[in-house]
């Protein structure tokens, strides 16, 4: 009776410390909106804002079929078929439902907190994914470590309406799905990890990090020896569902069963099946006639295998990309991207790591991990081999793309919060067993008073603690019997506990530690914690909340605001013909279809290199080819961004040689050296002449020295004097420069409307050397 | 004034009820039906010297006004309204103007879309020579120096330098020209020019014949001519972009009635002409430049597809669509449909996908049809119509063209059979697979 009631009162207890973890996430990431202005922040959430908008207005059949002829002109693009229409669809429900409940919140409203709703849904999610794996002490754990990790904050602050957003809460709740089918074996689990899987394709490419984390777990299981039928429970529906669902998917289509990132779940699902089957007829024959027909099945499958496996590999060789996306074999090969696909190379969140960015966005995770790995080894289960194996793929990837930090976090934490609960448990275990008050003689029915006194230390520590002792007796339950269903392995565990208690009591007596050693190992995690808690509110306070279309500066004076992006927008809806094109570099084309509301020649919506490749060229040429161009596509406004005047270190020049290098993937004339003095890249008066006659130049720095004060033009984001002063425009004219200079937009003057005759001067010097020449040379009489 | 005020009404109901009677011609004039014409001379000799010019045109309903260069009340404009649709400078020394007028403001009058007819002549100012070149035209540097071709001269007792030439290499273009053209050999007399062959806005109208060559009679010629042959032209037309036209001739007394009316004989040829093409051809190209002839218009662009008459914001591919145009051409009174059989639209998307030539009723009204291509974008109508001569058409209309939606595509295909026939065999196999597995034993 008492282990009950103190079952409820914890299991009360952890559902109100869930409670708090999920206003914990949601709350740590409103910095944003109280420090600047509930905002949609950088230039995907723009994009996704804007489909969204489009969705509540238009309704789910508009959207499915959404051609948006504003964007990519001339060539319009598919928005319903090229999107992962995940992140829009939820908040589009939220939005319909909250308004269908009399709650009148804007679409806007409704997409910048998006993310950190999810965030809290995501903390629960690795509580469930955790409490899996390692019980319920170490789920809490977990879940508080997600909650406020910086690297999953940077991507989900209020306002950051992105997809990574949802896709992390659908990331983690897959695999805890899949965790939860393989340790039950329930046909029902594997059907919901179905819908979550789809949920995950819907919402973000990075689905195919499941789509091969999981076939390469249950290869690693079927290897080591561990096939079960809840393996086979757990995978095979899975794959088949979740493909067919995934297909339904517009962007994903045919990919989901023709492209090479998908070809790793289906070798393991006949694997899978042949294993099976061979566990299947194991057990109807006898251990000879076994061996025989392995033998006689293994030479003939071997040949059939090898000329299958022949076939693929001609099959997937004969593609230039190996079947492979280009952003998958950057993956896979990290030199690939900045070798062949500049396009991919050019974003900075495409670039590795250095290694500041792990302290930076898992902090003290770092440290706790290889701990976490050590605690999933003793004693190994599918689950935790599971975590193990996800957070070793995720490293690597991380270790490839800044990015993908993010999916690495989760994996952190759950680590970490395995490991935390764990030393917690051996911790106060110790203290428990060490103190000079232990009678030699407690039976079970003692453990539970402890229980209750650590779960009345109302701290983050008491729950570890406390739960820890959960934690610490299911790996022996998890020994026994795995088979057993859920309620009778209750029965068995409270047996087991009462037959066990005396053995296990002498057991945890010897692996204790010191009363010192864990009192003060204790304090110490405290402090750890505590840094972590330190770092982490930190991060979302000054590092991660700023919404980037709005600068700050703290100077002497105070707080200075910089709106020049805003600014220029507002400009261009209020000053510019509806149909109008606006040329820019593709960074910033969805803020300037959502924003400004005009058409844009390319965005971030990197789908068409050679697009992209003419607005670099057109940047990179002299002014008058560059006009050629913009016209040929019938642009009438050219924007650039210029940080020289404040300081701004993200603008075009900074950009400029990825235009020149993307720009000259496809159209060889333009050649980077050309852009280059020796080797370095500079717009001083040692620069090239190609680079100070291009347009990206010009535009940058017209009128530059002669509205700056000392007349000299210092730039002062790369600290020198500009190369070229004082020169004229001649086919595009200044229509507006913001407050900062940051945004400078141009405007395409008309083709002349008469031309000229040969300018006069030269033509009479010409005439008179011809003349003076010839009469000293050659005097000639009338020919005529 | 409410007596003034009922007259303006009941005129303008007078106009909307011509407007309607007149029917599809009922398109506003672009132009003033009786142009101001201002007429710059350095000499009111000029007035009555080319009278038979300027009777011509006030015949056409031109009211000509004439003014000294020098007249110190000369304004182009007058609060910001030009006073003026056309202008004439025969005054080919004049330095400077009288009033606001100068080199800018004559070139802003043409940029305004007025046109401008120029005479040259031998000894021509700098400031002539500025406003040519700001034209494209360049004149001999020399101003003294003439046109000669000693084999192809009028003969005539008085020139002795063979500058008077009789020249008959006119520009194949009836739009500039008339349907006649000219019937006999054009006099001049005066200064040469040439045009860059790269600028495809001016037209040598009258070109030298191949042994003409420009010099100054009264130096000896140290070195080839700078302008020789065909190069030379003698007079030459310049369309705007904005449809402004000027004339620049070299020479002034082309106009003049002297040479309207000179008989004469071309050197080794037996004819003998009573009158010079002098003045036919001055009176067509004036025509062609006030507008008269080659002014086009297209209106009423008009695009919906096959069966339904409204236009859509949007076509889908595959479409099959109706485009229509009407075409018309000023007369100087009127518009009058235009009647070609080369008008071509372009559905365009970076580069021409179709390209069709348009039928015409014969009444302006171009149509044709075709099939959207099977390529989503967004797309132009875009017709480009430029014919020696003539206004230029460069009318776009923007379309994007959307992909099939979800549920446009064919719900069954016939090569699919087989794989539906295998789904719903599987699906009924395991169905009886799973029955016999459950209770059969």
């Amino acid at each position: 009776m008492g282990s009950r009631s103190v079952g409820a009162v914890g299991s009360v207890f952890a559902s109100l410390i869930l409670l708090l973890i999920g206003v914990l996430a949601f709350s740590i990431r409103l910095f944003s909106v109280i420090k600047y202005e509930s905002v949609i922040h950088e230039f995907d959430p723009y994009f996704n804002f804007r489909v969204t908008q489009y969705l509540s207005k238009h309704g789910i059949y508009e959207f499915w079929n959404w051609f948006d002829d504003r964007t990519w002109y001339p060539l319009g693009r598919v928005i319903g078929g090229t999107v992962y229409p995940g992140l829009t669809l939820t908040a589009g429900f939220m939005w319909w439902l909250v308004n269908s409940l009399n709650i009148p919140l804007s679409v806007e409203t409704v997409c910048v907190f998006t993310a950190p709703i999810f965030s809290a849904n995501a903390s629960w999610a690795t509580f469930l994914l955790t409490r899996e794996v390692k019980g319920t002490g170490a789920g809490l754990a977990a879940a508080t470590l997600l909650a406020m990790v910086p690297s999953y904050m940077s991507r989900s602050v209020a306002g950051s309406y992105d997809n990574e957003a949802v896709a992390i809460f659908a990331l983690i709740f897959t695999f805890y799905l899949y965790i939860k089918t393989l340790n039950t074996g329930s046909l029902f689990y594997a059907i919901l990890n179905a819908f979550a899987y789809f949920y995950m394709v819907c919402s973000w490419g990075g689905y195919t990090f499941i789509i091969n984390l999981i076939p390469m777990h249950v290869l690693l299981c079927i290897v080591t020896g561990r096939y079960s039928a809840r393996l086979y429970i757990a995978y095979a529906p899975l794959i088949i569902l979740g493909t067919i669902l995934a297909a339904l998917v517009p962007v994903v289509g045919f990919n989901a069963v023709m492209t090479s990132e998908h070809f790793a779940s289906f070798l393991v699902l006949v694997l899978i099946h042949v294993v099976a089957v061979a566990y299947h007829v194991k057990r109807l024959l006898s251990p000879q006639m076994y061996k025989m027909a392995v033998m006689f099945v293994g030479m003939v499958g071997m040949a059939g295998a090898i000329t299958l496996g022949v076939i693929l590999v001609t099959l997937v060789a004969a593609s230039p990309t190996k079947g492979w996306s280009g952003r998958s074999l950057s993956l896979l090969d990290p030199t690939y991207a900045s070798k062949y696909i500049p396009i991919i190379a050019s974003v900075s969140e495409h670039q590795p790591p250095t290694w500041p960015s792990y302290f930076m966005d898992i902090n003290v995770l770092a440290f706790l991990v290889p701990a976490g790995i050590i605690a999933c080894f003793c004693p190994l289960s599918d689950s935790s081999s599971f975590v193990v194996l996800y957070l070793v793929t995720a490293a690597y990837f991380s270790g490839v793309m800044v990015r993908l930090m993010l999916v690495l976090a989760p994996a952190a934490c759950i680590l970490s919060g395995i490991a935390l609960s764990e030393v917690f448990s051996t911790f106060t275990r110790s203290l428990k067993y060490q103190a000079p008050l232990t009678v030699e003689s407690q039976g079970s029915q003692d453990m539970d008073p402890s229980k209750m006194n650590n779960l009345s230390v109302n701290s983050k520590l008491g729950e570890h603690s406390a739960l820890g002792e959960h934690s610490s007796d299911k790996p022996e339950k998890n020994e026994l019997k795995e088979k057993s269903s859920k309620r009778s392995r209750k029965k068995e565990k409270d047996k087991e506990v009462l037959l066990k208690a005396s053995e296990s009591d002498k057991k945890k007596r010897l692996l204790g530690l010191p009363f010192e050693a864990s009192a003060v190992g204790i304090v110490l995690l405290v402090i750890l914690g505590s840094l972590y808690v330190v770092h982490c509110v930190w991060a979302a306070a000054e590092a991660y909340s700023a919404p980037s279309i709005v600068l700050t500066s703290h100077t002497p004076g105070g707080l200075h605001v910089f709106d020049d992006f805003r600014e220029a927008y507002a400009w261009l809806r209020h000053n510019t013909e509806e149909n109008d094109k606006v040329a820019s570099w593709w960074d910033y084309g969805y803020q300037t279809t959502a924003m400004a509301n005009r058409t844009v020649i390319v965005d971030n919506n990197t789908w068409n290199n050679t697009h992209i490749a003419t607005v670099g060229t057109a940047m990179s040429s002299p002014e008058k080819q560059a006009w050629e161009i913009f016209q040929s596509l019938d642009v009438k406004y050219v924007f650039v961004i210029f940080g020289g005047l404040v300081g701004y270190p993200s603008d075009d020049i900074n950009k400029f040689l990825w235009m020149v290098r993307i720009g000259g993937g496809v159209f060889p004339h333009i050649k980077e050296p050309d852009y280059l003095r020796d080797g370095t890249y500079r717009i001083d008066a040692q620069a090239t002449p190609t680079m100070l006659n291009c347009l990206m130049y010009k535009l940058s720095y017209y009128r530059f020295a002669e509205a700056s004060m000392d007349g000299k033009g210092y730039d002062r984001v790369r600290r020198t004097e500009i190369g070229r002063k004082n020169f004229k425009l001649t086919h595009f004219e200044e229509v507006f420069t913001t407050h900062h200079w940051m945004v400078r937009i141009y405007k395409l003057k008309p083709p002349r409307n008469r031309l000229r005759g040969r300018a006069k001067k030269k033509a009479k010097l010409d005439v008179k050397s011809s003349k003076l020449t010839s009469s000293k040379l050659l005097p000639r009489k009338n020919p005529f | 004034m409410a007596m003034a005020g009922r007259a303006i009404q009941v005129s303008s109901i007078i106009v909307i009820l011509l407007g309607i009677a007149s029917g599809s011609l009922s398109l506003p004039p672009d132009r003033s039906l009786h142009p101001r014409i201002l007429v710059l001379v350095d000499d009111l000799t000029v007035k009555s010297s080319h009278s038979l010019f300027f009777a011509s045109l006030a015949d056409r309903g031109y009211r000509l006004e004439f003014k000294l260069t020098s007249d110190p009340s000369l304004a182009l404009t007058s609060y910001g309204e030009y006073l003026f649709d056309g202008l004439i400078l025969f005054a080919p020394a004049a330095e400077h103007f009288g009033g606001s007028v100068d080199i800018a403001s004559i070139l802003d009058f043409v940029d305004s879309g007025r046109d401008l007819i120029l005479a040259a002549d031998v000894g021509m100012s700098e400031t002539l020579r500025t406003i040519a070149n700001e034209c494209g035209v360049e004149f001999d540097e020399d101003s003294n120096a003439v046109v000669i071709d000693h084999l192809n001269f009028a003969e005539s007792e008085t020139d002795t330098e063979h500058s008077l030439i009789a020249a008959d290499t006119f520009v194949a273009s009836s739009a500039i020209l008339g349907e006649k053209g000219a019937e006999a050999p054009v006099l001049f007399q005066g200064i040469a020019h040439s045009v860059a062959p790269a600028n495809d806005l001016v037209i040598k109208v009258l070109s030298a014949s191949a042994s003409a060559y420009s010099a100054n009679p009264e130096v000896q010629l140290n070195g080839p001519p700078s302008l020789s042959g065909t190069s030379i032209s003698l007079v030459s037309v310049l369309q705007a972009r904005n449809n402004a036209r000027v004339l620049i001739s070299g020479s002034l007394s082309l106009f003049s009635n002297k040479f309207f009316v000179f008989p004469f004989k071309k050197f080794g040829s037996s004819t003998s002409f009573q009158r010079s093409g002098n003045q036919m051809f001055a009176e067509e190209i004036s025509k062609w430049v006030f507008h008269e002839r080659g002014h086009l218009k297209a209106v009423n662009v008009h695009h919906h597809k096959v069966g339904n008459l409204e236009e859509p914001s949007m076509y889908r591919i595959t479409d099959h669509i109706e485009y229509s145009v009407e075409i018309y051409e000023w007369t100087g009174k009127t518009w009058k449909p235009y009647v070609a059989d080369d008008v071509q639209v372009q559905f365009y998307m970076m580069s021409p996908y179709i390209l069709k030539t348009l039928n015409h009723n014969g009444q302006g009204l171009y149509t044709t049809s075709f099939q959207v291509p099977d390529v989503y974008g967004v797309f132009q109508f875009k017709l480009d119509y430029n014919r020696l001569g003539y206004t230029t058409l460069a009318i776009s209309k923007q379309i994007p063209v959307r992909p099939f939606r979800h549920n446009e595509y064919e719900r069954f295909i016939p090569a699919a059979y087989p794989y539906y026939s295998s789904s719903f065999s599987m699906m009924f196999g395991f169905f009886l697979f799973g029955v016999v597995f459950l209770y059969h034993k």
